[in-house]
Order: C-alpha cells, then sequence, then structure tokens
C-alpha cells in the first residue's frame, strides 16, 4: 500500500487529468464505463497462451491516452507499482509449463514462458484502462454512471460519501502520521503497540466528523437520498463510440490480427 | 493480496461479479429499511478512515517488516455486516479504480473475499458470541483478532480457488494453497493485534460506539439465511448459464454468442448476415497454417468447433509464430503510430 502522500498526490494528478475538456472527456461517462468493461472482459476471454493476438487491443487505451491527453508514462508507472501480485503468482508458470511451444531464433519457449507473457499483458491492458476510466471520466461521473445503470443508490451514495471524505481523512492521517514521526524520529512506520491508539483515535475524530456532517445534512433537509441537479444525455457520438469499439473488440476476439498482418507483409516481401 | 484481472477468467469474474452485485443489493436494501439515516454519513466517513488507516503502516517487532490494517472487522464490529459489507465494497471499488488493486472485472472478487468472509462469516459467527451480550476487554480483543485471522484466510483461500477455477495460472492447487495460506495467517495474526488493539482503545474510550453497534438495537438482527438462499441461486442461475455456454464451445466463453447465432442461420440458409461473415472469412484466411474455418458448410457449428478444440492454440506450428511475431510488432507500432497522430490532432483542435 502506498503512503499517505504518494497516494494523495496520485488521487490529485488523477482527478486533475479528469477535469480537462478533450473529446474524450466530453463522452458519455456511461459510454466510457461500458466500453471498457467490454474491453477488460474481451481481454480476459483470450485463451491461456494468447499474446500476438492481444496486442491489437492496445489500440484502445492508446486511443483513450492519446485523445484524452493523458501522459502514457505517469498511468505505466501507476500499473508497475501495484504489478507485484500478478507478477508474483504468474512468475510460476514457467516452471510449472515446460512444454517447448515454439522456437524464437532459435531459442525454446516454453508454454510456461508463453502464458507468463500473456499474463503480464493481460495486467497491463487491465489495469491500464481501470486507471484510464478515471482519467478520461473522473469519479463523480462515474458514480453518475453506475446510478444510471442502475447500481444501488446506497452504494453510490457511499462511493460518493467516501470520495468526498478521502481526501480530508487522507489530510487528517498525513498529519498524525507526520506529528509521530517527528516526536518518534524513525519515519520507517508507527510502532505496533502505538498503533491502536494512534488509529483509534483518527477513529474517534472520524466518528465525530460523521456526527457532524450528519447533524449539518439533517439541518438542510436530508432525508436519506441525494439528488444529483446534473443528467446525463447519450448522443450519437456516444453510441458510435460504443459500436466502434465492439466491433474492434469483436474483430480483435475472432481473428488473430497480427498472425493476419504478418502472413500478409510475408505474402508481399 | 487483491486478485488480478489478468490471472482470472469471465467466468470466474462473472460468477463473482453476480454473487458480489447480489448481496450489495441486499444489503443496499437492508439498509433501506432503516428509519435513522445517520449511517449515510458514518459509513462514507468509516470508509474513508479505513483508507487512510490502511496507509498508515506500522512496523512489526523483530522482523523489520511493516503491514497495514485490513479494516474488514473493524468495519463491521463498528457498523454490522450490511453497512460494513458495503462500505468494505465502496473502499474496494475506489482503490480499484485510482491505485489498479485487483482490476474492474477483479472487483468482484475482491469484494467477496475481503467483504463476505469478515461481515457475513467472521462477524456473526465468530466476534459476536467470543464478545458477547456484556464484553469485557479480553473478550472483545479475542473475538476481534480471532475473526480477522479466520477473515483473511478464508480470503486467502478464495483467491486459491478463484485463480484455479480460472485455469490462468498453473500453479498447483497444494502448493498454492501452502504458499497463500501461511503468509496470510501471518499478515492475519499482525492484522488480528491491530484490529483487537483499535477496537479496545475505541472500547475504552468510548464504549457506547461498540455498544450500539453490537446490541442489535439500532443494526437489526442478524440472519444468514436470505444471504446463503441468495448466493445459492446466483450460484445455480449463473453456473447454469455458463456451462450451457462452455458445451456450446469448448474453447471456453469464446463468443458462445456468436457460434450459436451461427448455428441458428445454419438451418435458415441464404441469411445475408452469415454469408457475408463466411465470406469475410474466406478473404483474410489467406494464411493456410492458420485455418480459420469457415463455420461449416456442411457440419453443424458444434462440428466447426471440433477441429479447433483438437488443435488448440498452443500447438503453434513455427509458420504461424513468425507471423504472429512479425504481426504483433507490426500493430504495436500502428497503435503507436494512431497514438502519436491522434494527439497531435486533439493537441490541434
Amino acid at each position: 500500500m502506498a503512503s499517505i502522500d504518494t497516494a494523495l498526490v496520485s488521487i490529485g494528478a488523477l482527478n486533475e487529468l479528469a477535469s480537462q475538456d478533450t473529446h474524450i472527456h466530453r463522452l458519455d461517462p456511461r459510454a466510457k464505463l461500458i466500453t471498457t468493461v467490454l474491453f477488460i472482459v474481451t481481454v480476459v476471454s483470450f485463451d491461456k497462451y494468447a499474446v500476438s493476438a492481444l496486442l491489437p487491443l492496445v489500440l484502445y487505451p492508446v486511443v483513450l491516452t492519446a485523445l484524452g491527453d493523458i501522459p502514457t508514462g505517469a498511468i505505466i508507472r501507476k500499473v508497475l507499482i501495484v504489478s507485484p501480485f500478478a507478477v508474483l503468482i504468474g512468475i510460476f508458470n514457467p516452471f510449472f509449463d515446460r512444454e517447448v511451444l515454439m522456437h524464437i531464433g532459435g531459442v525454446p519457449v516454453t508454454g510456461g514462458v508463453i502464458s507468463f507473457a500473456s499474463i503480464l499483458l493481460r495486467f497491463f491492458l487491465t489495469v491500464g484502462v481501470a486507471l484510464l476510466l478515471i482519467a478520461v471520466t473522473g469519479f463523480e461521473a462515474v458514480c453518475q454512471a453506475l446510478e444510471r445503470l442502475k447500481v444501488p443508490r446506497a452504494f453510490v451514495v457511499q462511493l460518493l460519501f467516501l470520495y468526498r471524505y478521502l481526501f480530508v481523512l487522507l489530510e487528517e492521517g498525513l498529519r498524525i502520521r507526520r506529528a509521530y514521526a517527528l516526536r518518534a524520529g524513525d519515519t520507517r512506520g508507527v510502532a505496533m503497540r502505538h498503533y491502536g491508539s494512534l488509529s483509534g483515535q483518527l477513529l474517534l475524530r472520524t466518528l465525530d466528523r460523521a456526527q457532524r456532517i450528519h447533524q449539518a445534512m439533517l439541518c438542510r433537509g436530508f432525508d436519506g437520498r441525494i439528488r444529483v441537479a446534473r443528467s446525463l444525455r447519450a448522443g450519437p457520438a456516444d453510441v458510435l463510440f460504443v459500436l466502434f469499439w465492439c466491433l474492434f473488440f469483436f474483430l480483435a476476439r475472432r481473428y488473430n490480427l497480427p498472425l493476419l498482418l504478418g502472413a500478409f507483409m510475408e505474402g508481399i516481401v | 493480496m487483491h486478485m488480478a484481472d489478468a490471472l482470472i477468467s469471465p467466468a470466474v469474474g462473472g460468477v463473482m461479479w453476480a454473487a458480489t452485485a447480489g448481496l450489495t443489493v441486499y444489503c443496499a436494501r437492508k439498509l433501506k429499511d432503516r428509519d435513522d439515516n445517520g449511517h449515510v454519513p458514518l459509513m462514507g466517513v468509516l470508509g474513508a478512515f479505513i483508507f487512510a488507516a490502511q496507509m498508515i503502516n506500522f512496523t512489526i517487532p523483530a522482523t523489520g517488516s511493516s503491514g497495514h490494517l485490513g479494516g474488514g472487522m473493524i468495519l463491521a464490529i463498528l457498523l454490522g455486516p450490511h453497512a460494513a459489507f458495503l462500505t468494505m465494497a465502496s473502499v474496494l471499488t475506489v482503490q480499484a479504480l485510482f491505485f489498479g488493486d485487483g482490476g474492474l472485472l477483479a472487483l468482484g472478487c475482491n469484494i467477496f473475499n475481503l467483504g463476505f468472509w469478515p461481515c457475513f462469516l467472521a462477524y456473526p459467527f465468530i466476534y459476536k458470541p467470543i464478545a458477547g451480550a456484556n464484553p469485557t476487554p479480553r473478550r472483545i480483543f479475542l473475538g476481534a483478532s480471532l475473526a480477522a485471522i479466520i477473515g483473511l484466510q478464508l480470503g486467502a483461500f478464495s483467491v486459491v480457488l478463484e485463480t484455479l477455477a480460472a485455469g490462468i495460472s498453473d500453479l498447483p492447487f497444494t502448493t498454492f494453497v501452502l504458499l497463500m495460506q501461511p503468509i496470510h495467517l501471518a499478515i492475519g495474526i499482525v492484522e488480528a493485534f491491530v484490529t483487537g488493539a483499535v477496537v479496545i482503545f475505541v472500547w475504552r474510550a468510548r464504549p457506547e460506539v461498540l455498544e450500539t453497534a453490537s446490541s442489535g438495537r439500532k443494526f437489526g438482527d442478524f440472519s444468514l439465511r436470505p444471504v446463503i438462499i441468495g448466493l445459492a441461486v446466483v450460484a445455480i442461475i449463473t453456473g447454469g448459464i455458463l456451462s450451457w455456454f462452455a458445451s456450446a464451445n469448448p474453447d471456453g466463453l469464446e463468443w458462445a454468442m456468436f457460434k450459436t447465432a451461427g448455428r441458428e442461420e445454419l438451418e435458415a440458409p441464404g441469411n445475408a448476415i452469415h454469408e457475408g461473415l463466411a465470406r469475410f472469412q474466406e478473404q483474410t484466411a489467406f494464411l493456410p497454417d492458420y485455418g480459420f474455418k469457415p463455420p461449416a458448410e456442411t457440419g453443424g457449428a458444434a462440428q466447426a468447433a471440433e477441429p479447433e478444440a483438437a488443435e488448440p492454440w498452443p500447438s503453434i506450428s513455427a509458420g504461424t509464430s513468425v507471423s504472429g511475431i512479425i504481426g504483433g510488432v507490426m500493430v504495436l507500432i500502428l497503435a503507436g503510430c494512431i497514438g502519436f497522430v491522434l494527439r497531435q490532432f486533439s493537441h490541434g483542435t
């Protein structure tokens, strides 16, 4: 888990990217949410040894980053940070699947190596688009899309509340952590015997805050529902966006495009 | 211990999504029945608290490593199972979206692994009986830590089962279990200690917070039966649908929709879509090595699928792998060029 400072910075950075105004940002959040989910389902539906067949799908994140004006390096860095679990599990594949499936320039390549490469590629694609979804849509808009797609209201309200107070509590946690580090001298972590009272203290403040917020909300007539004034309207561009990518995902899933292209080039040469 | 999209199949992701969606609807409905809406800001702020608390690392004595809080158990103790489940789900959703922890398809798995077990099993069946109606610090500590350990063990075991069911990883069951369970036992013991410490601290400072939560007065009595029945229904329905898809086509969920559609169209010859697709296939299949068998002019779609099953993707011949590599590199270059052009275009406007 990232430290509080980096978490704040990275959430803030994604927020800033989401506040841009590009062609991609202007699309209906539902269109982007649906397309992203379809993309992920397409990626994971591939055979475990699929590597080259997966490559055309790179186009979707590429288009999102390009049209959405998203710095590619920042997204790649974020993906790398969370990669350890998938790498840790995938790295065993070369040890258990030793059957040689192909040769590249005389070097035998086993099924395990191919499936490991496939896992890494899948990981980059799926995590990358999840981050891109927020970077080109923004969290509130995603929540709005979720509500319109019939996700239970209680859960959407919970997401919005969590997000609203995330910054407040992260900053509060940061202050507590910093105060501790200044007094304890060691910045690596909180001693375990202090942790209970330290985070307990944060928890008590949190509970007090929840009570104040609730009272403030009641004063303003809160009745358990949050009403959103903005409305979503899907235009032809949104429909076109979804349809285009559906068609592309279908073609990429159905045909091994790189293989066809490679064979075509070989035929020409 | 976040499950990753890269390690699951659509079937596993879909089943876990269905289970999690069912639980979310169930919990949301339970919360709606409450006459008091004070839980709304409380859940939101506690979710943010868990987020912040997870990022305050603590050092584990004598090991030099550090750990962080999981939080599911604290939420269940403070909020009761339904609200805790939704809160945990929201925390995991934000983590998946902003940090890429896990992924969107694996989100169902993650919410189930880290939310269901602590909220619907460890809390009602371990914490509550041990803490009892008149809790003492020792009983609270014991209950909270034991529940945290068992909740995490079940979560880790679920990760193993989900990974194996997906079949992307080649790890054998026993190796994987022996890898995951002890690691998560160690993590769980540390987390248990911390969970116990936080709960005890709150109990000493503000006993009324825990009392409202544990009395069951405000948060309603808890029954597992609707949850289990709901999960069973979801499992049967999704299992049934998925196995039907799987049997229609040996290649898993490989667009069974397409295949079944193709079969239907065979019964009605002269269908324009089918002919068009077949023609398209003929035109695109210019590599004899990699046979795109046109969906069986004579036989049914099921027969057309059989040769594919007999010769699955792993049996790559030299010809296909070379064109695959050449084509792969070209596709990447092409995608990069498209990206570059689009970026120029979007800057220009």
